[in-house]
């Protein structure tokens, strides 16, 4: 194997532990923080099938975001239903066989990138030229558009112009990466630079924004049903709270007889 | 000491301002001074070591409330919910949109507890909580009245209400209160209420009001309880309720509503108070004391029922916090709460908001009004955000938006909406909330009611509404106050039990008089 590709196999299972033990540990950690009070927010569903039909609708189709603005909503909503769609497509690489022939069915998807690179420039144009949202910004909520958008157009020169890379050795390398099968990965700049950046955004993901991703199922303001008054809802630290403060405030508030 | 300030012209659409940085800087509220602060376990003033104080408390926070920790590491800038805080939409500071609210927080949770912040903190906007930065907690987090409007426009439920709530007891453990929530958290634990009426005013309170009712309705004898042992209902409101108007209009609607009923009810002098300033700064301990006195009340006077009057937040921590807190409701396993379960009468949801209570009599028939008695006004509803974004009435979706408009409707032949953007689940505060309803306050409090103003000029001018109803004791006196810098007449504002009061029939005679008329329509 050339140096290249060995660097490029170390690169990839590294940024693939950093990005599992990231996750796991902030999924563990958004999972054992408890929510101490029922703080779901309005228009709240009265019962547990209407928060898992809530969180479908606001994954599916961003509800929230609708309804507060339409330009955000289409061009993040259309950022990511285009990554969707092409991730869907990128199967095929890691697949170490020939493709079922259900595969054959997202040959298309390839034309969402350019959903996709239309929805992150839309984004990235409000963000310069909206004002407000240029007052929220930090460097990073550009650096990460941008990387996405690098990492989307690469894509779409390998697939759109006579920039081809060798898609058998591609095939290849990943299908290798995934079953331990190591190989050589082209080399061409446009190939190098749109695998990199998906490594780095591995690597960010669990100390970055993207967090948002299993963020919004622990979100206490979405995934609460409103029935505070039939059922009771307390937190192991304010059970224990109330067990060892229950003669401290005896004293202070008189007994309860 | 009180900054002079120019009051905005009510614009005829409501735009999104351009950004004015710093308009709104300042010192913040009065601080709360050592004697109001130690009763509540807080440091009279800013301790020494406060750097690592506060730190050390967003870290106790965020491991212990989810909510904290979630929305400071999901939020991805997306900018939505920018223009929906009412703040930023009257006076054009960045400051108040909601992230930026939120980011005083978490640029300081990123430098202290994020891989990032602690070694790019450039690059993603991490920051050490200085004096400056605490200054703008204690400026800027006073200045949301944790209304949750913007939560409902993210995409992951971020609710800045929560790192307010946050952050405004961070500044309490450093010995930074502020004076109005505090002062008044004392006197509600002491004394059982927010004005500190102690038991003998209270009842002279009571007893004149008894008084006036019989005059003004010839002689019928509406009664007003205190400590009533053995009552059915123990009525919990805020104490707005026992000298202010509007607010006493309202309370005198609930007598007749329960004087027509039948029932046997009661006010408590030892909890005289339904308002629980405990959730403005966010301490779940103090929320939590206050809370008990209305279970210690409910069980000395042995009452089967518990009902909340016409107060916003009071209903939000009755609602959704008083059986987490002290066990009203269903479920609490302490021996108390065991006895309260007992003694509860659980055909009935505990607690009830006593509009769903006016609500379910209306429903059977058991009340009569002429409605004409109300044909004076042309009437608009105020949803009042913690009524609105935090609780449920009726147990029917969207409940405590239908029900209050139905019981309005049922006393007046007049009604009509605002904006739809600006009611229900999007309504916009009044601009007094969240522990704001003070003096020192005064300019963001009439800045922040420009979006509720704008609404509701429109359905002055083009349906001639005239009256504003409401069932939040601090939306009815934050109007009060702001109606009047509007150009609107300050005793627009009423309590929804005003408009009940004002049509119901206590007289039999004439109850019969209308039931014929009805017979003949
Ligand atoms: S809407 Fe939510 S995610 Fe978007 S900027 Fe505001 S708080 Fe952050
Ligand atoms: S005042 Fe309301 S809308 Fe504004 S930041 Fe606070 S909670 Fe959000």
């Amino acid at each position: 194997m050339s140096i290249i590709s060995i660097f490029f196999t170390a690169l990839f299972y590294i940024s693939l532990i950093v990005f599992l033990v990231g996750m796991v540990k902030k999924i563990y950690q958004f999972g054992i923080t408890p929510a101490p009070l029922k703080i779901p927010i309005a228009p709240t569903p009265l019962t547990q099938k209407g928060v898992v039909m809530r969180i479908i609708r606001e994954i599916v189709l961003f509800e929230s975001l609708f309804r507060s603005n339409k330009w955000i909503w289409l061009f993040g909503w259309l950022f990511h239903i285009g990554l969707l769609l092409i991730s869907i497509r990128h199967i095929r690489y890691f697949w170490p066989d020939d493709l079922p022939d259900i595969f054959l069915l997202t040959q298309s998807f390839k034309y969402a990138a350019f959903v996709m690179v239309f929805g992150l420039i839309g984004l990235i144009l409000r963000r310069i030229f909206v004002e407000r949202i240029r007052y929220i910004s930090a460097p990073s909520d550009y650096l990460m558009l941008i990387m996405l958008l690098i990492i989307g157009i690469s894509g779409m020169i390998m697939t759109f112009t006579s920039n081809h890379t060798d898609i058998i050795m591609v095939k290849e390398f990943t299908s290798g990466l995934v079953s331990f099968n190591w190989k050589n990965l082209p080399t061409e700049v446009y190939f190098l630079i749109h695998i990199f950046l998906v490594f780095v955004l591995m690597v960010i993901f669990p100390i970055s924004k993207l967090l948002h991703i299993p963020g919004i199922f622990f979100s206490p303001t979405l995934n609460q049903v409103d029935d505070a008054r039939s059922k009771r809802h307390i937190a192991p630290w304010a059970l224990k709270q109330e067990q060892e403060h229950a003669t401290q405030l005896e004293q202070i508030l008189g007994k309860d007889e | 000491m009180v900054k002079e300030f120019d009051i905005p012209i009510l614009p005829t659409y409501l735009e999104t301002p351009k950004l004015k940085e710093g308009v709104m800087d300042g010192e913040g509220p009065f601080k709360s001074a050592q004697e109001f602060q130690n009763p509540l376990g807080f440091p009279g003033e800013k301790v020494d070591n406060w750097q690592k104080v506060a730190i050390d408390k967003i870290g106790e926070l965020k491991s212990k409330y989810r909510s904290v920790q979630v929305f400071l590491d999901s939020c991805v800038k997306c900018g939505a919910c920018t223009d929906k805080c009412h703040y930023f939409l009257g006076s054009s500071d960045p400051k108040n949109m909601p992230v930026a609210r939120q980011d005083l927080f978490r640029s300081v949770y990123r430098r202290h507890f994020t891989f990032a912040g602690k070694y790019f903190p450039k690059l993603v906007g991490a920051k050490e909580l200085d004096d400056d930065m605490l200054d703008d907690w204690y400026n800027y987090f006073h200045q949301c009245s944790q209304c949750r409007r913007c939560s409902v426009f993210c995409p992951y439920g971020i609710d800045t209400a929560e790192i307010s709530m946050a952050a405004r007891e961070v500044l309490d453990v450093v010995g930074i209160g502020q004076k109005y929530c505090n002062q008044i958290l004392g006197k509600a634990l002491t004394i059982g209420n927010n004005l500190g009426l102690p038991e003998p005013a209270l009842r002279d309170t009571l007893l004149d009001l008894e008084e006036e009712i019989e005059e003004e309705t010839g002689g019928i004898a509406v009664k007003y309880p205190l400590d009533q042992k053995g009552a059915e209902i123990l009525l919990i409101t805020p104490s707005a309720d026992f000298f202010a108007e509007p607010h006493i209009d309202g309370l005198i609607g609930y007598g007749k509503v329960f004087h027509q009923d039948g029932v046997s009810w009661t006010l408590s002098s030892y909890a005289s108070e339904g308002a629980n300033f405990g959730m403005f700064i966010g301490s779940y301990d103090v929320m939590r004391k206050a809370a008990l006195r209305i279970r210690k009340a409910a069980l000395d006077l042995e009452v089967s029922r518990v009902m909340v009057g016409e107060c916003g937040h009071a209903w939000r921590v009755a609602y959704s916090f008083w059986n987490t807190l002290s066990g009203v409701g269903v479920g609490a396993a302490d021996e108390f709460s065991q006895k309260l379960q007992d003694q509860l009468d659980h055909r009935y949801p505990q607690p009830q908001h006593i509009i769903e209570y006016t609500h379910d009599l209306i429903q059977r028939g058991k009340l009569v009004f002429d409605k004409s008695a109300n044909d004076d006004r042309t009437v608009t509803f105020h949803d009042s955000c913690n009524v609105a974004r935090a609780t449920n009435m009726g147990g029917i979706l969207g409940g405590q938006f239908i029900l209050p408009r139905e019981v309005i409707k049922a006393v007046c032949n007049n009604y009509v909406d605002m904006e739809r953007s600006t009611i229900k689940e999007s309504t916009f505060c009044c601009g007094g909330g969240g522990g704001l309803l003070t003096d020192d306050l005064m300019e963001i409090r009439v800045k922040g009611a420009v979006p509720r103003m704008q609404a509701l000029k429109t359905v002055e001018k083009d349906n001639g509404v005239n009256t504003l109803a409401a069932i939040c004791a601090i939306c009815k006196s934050q109007f009060s106050k702001v109606l009047p810098k509007f150009d609107f007449d300050p005793y627009m504002i009423v309590s929804v039990h005003q408009l009940v009061s004002e049509a119901i029939i206590m007289d039999r005679r004439k109850i019969e008089v209308q039931e014929d008329k009805s017979e003949v329509d």
